[in-house]
């Protein structure tokens, strides 16, 4: 668990240094998690062989711990967020409409682009 | 010593500025939210992080606590994100076999996703005739907040307007999505997890990992492409819709 925490928190480090270092428009955890994902691929490609009595790597460990509990950990950027609802000087209804029809417009256009080019896909390999 | 109020209101002044007590409120609220979401079945009306945020909230409130003493405790939780979001690389390895088969579908609903998003509620802010503040504001709320933070800077957006509609939107995301699939009538948990974390970032990926694995992955696969490509896009869209 500890080791795979490090590896979590050097993977991040390298990202941050990264995107700033270089000044990339892409984020340091962003550049993180490309980094990690290659590395994990290389390490399947030069271990194929992982017994399944092996277990989780220590890095999977320290993954699922943190992503089995994703919401807790942005409760205290909401808190702060819940408290600055007067800066919207009472345009509260008008925000309120935009956000969420536009968070439904987003979801059926996403899903919808999604499922029309997979089933496109499936039926020119069906033929 | 006898208990006293004196020794009691010692005692409070203690705990309310150390961090010990806030951290400890954050995880037990999260805790007590899970128990009721767990309760309600999983409603998705029911969403722990936003009855976490509420029961907080009224404890400060109550017990006049500023937000700056609470995050000094609750730091420890949000600084937990940066790993958190490393931490998708191994959910998206696990999957890789279905990531690689749906490369095409993926790619083409991220672009067309992350436009909707951005166009559609500066438009329906415009239409409102909501103040410019606002609407720029409103532009990268699909993003997860410390990236929408980045693009504010590009984009000229008050900062703490562009925390709040960030946040908002992934509650909002997080509630909205199991109803609209549903009535969609999409099964596929790749597509449906991939919306989510496109349409409302960690907390409609956080909602995904709730329900299922494979669309717990496609959303956290779905936030880190959208951060990307909004980052990119943002910029111009505010340049040609900005009232």
């Amino acid at each position: 668990m500890l080791k795979g925490l490090f590896i979590l928190l050097l993977f991040q480090l390298v990202g941050e240094a990264i995107s700033r270092g270089l000044g990339l428009p892409v984020p340091g955890p962003v550049i993180g998690v490309m980094l990690l994902f290659a590395a994990l691929m290389l390490s399947a490609r030069f271990k194929p062989m992982r017994k399944p009595d092996e277990g989780p790597l220590p890095v999977e460990q320290a993954a699922d711990g943190l992503l089995s509990h994703l919401g807790l950990l942005f409760v205290p950027a909401g808190v702060g967020v819940a408290q600055s609802y007067y800066a919207l000087q009472g345009h509260l209804l008008g925000v309120a409409v935009a956000l969420i029809g536009s968070t439904a417009i987003t979801l059926v256009a996403t899903v919808a682009v999604f499922r029309l080019v997979a089933r496109a896909i499936e039926r020119r390999a069906a033929r | 010593m006898k208990p006293s109020p004196e020794r009691f209101f010692e005692l409070w002044v203690f705990l309310s500025t150390s961090p010990l007590l806030w951290l400890t409120v954050t995880i037990g609220a999260f805790l007590a939210a899970q128990q009721i979401a767990a309760a309600a079945g999983r409603h998705p009306l029911v969403n722990p992080v936003l009855i976490a945020i509420v029961a907080i909230v009224v404890v400060l409130r109550v017990t006049e606590t500023d937000y700056r003493t609470y995050f000094d405790g609750a730091q420890f939780v949000h600084f937990a994100l940066g790993p958190a979001t490393v931490a998708l690389a191994v959910s998206l390895f696990r999957n890789r076999a279905l990531v690689a088969h749906d490369a095409a579908p993926i790619a083409a609903a991220l672009v067309v996703g992350a436009i909707v998003a951005c166009v559609s509620v500066v438009l329906i802010a415009r239409a409102l005739a909501l103040p410019p503040e606002i609407v720029t504001a409103l532009a990268p709320k699909s993003v997860t907040v410390s990236i929408a933070l980045g693009i504010a800077g590009q984009i000229g957006a008050d900062p703490g307007l562009v925390a709040v509609f960030a946040i908002a939107t992934g509650i909002s995301g997080a509630i909205l999505v199991t109803p609209v699939m549903n009535a969609l009538g999409v099964k596929d948990f790749a597509a449906r997890g991939f919306a989510v974390g496109l349409a409302s970032h960690g907390i409609g990926t956080a909602r995904a990992f709730q329900v299922d694995g494979v669309a717990g992955a496609f959303a956290g696969l779905a936030m880190a492409l959208n951060a990307v490509v909004t980052a990119l896009v943002a910029p111009t869209i505010i340049g040609w819709l900005a009232p």
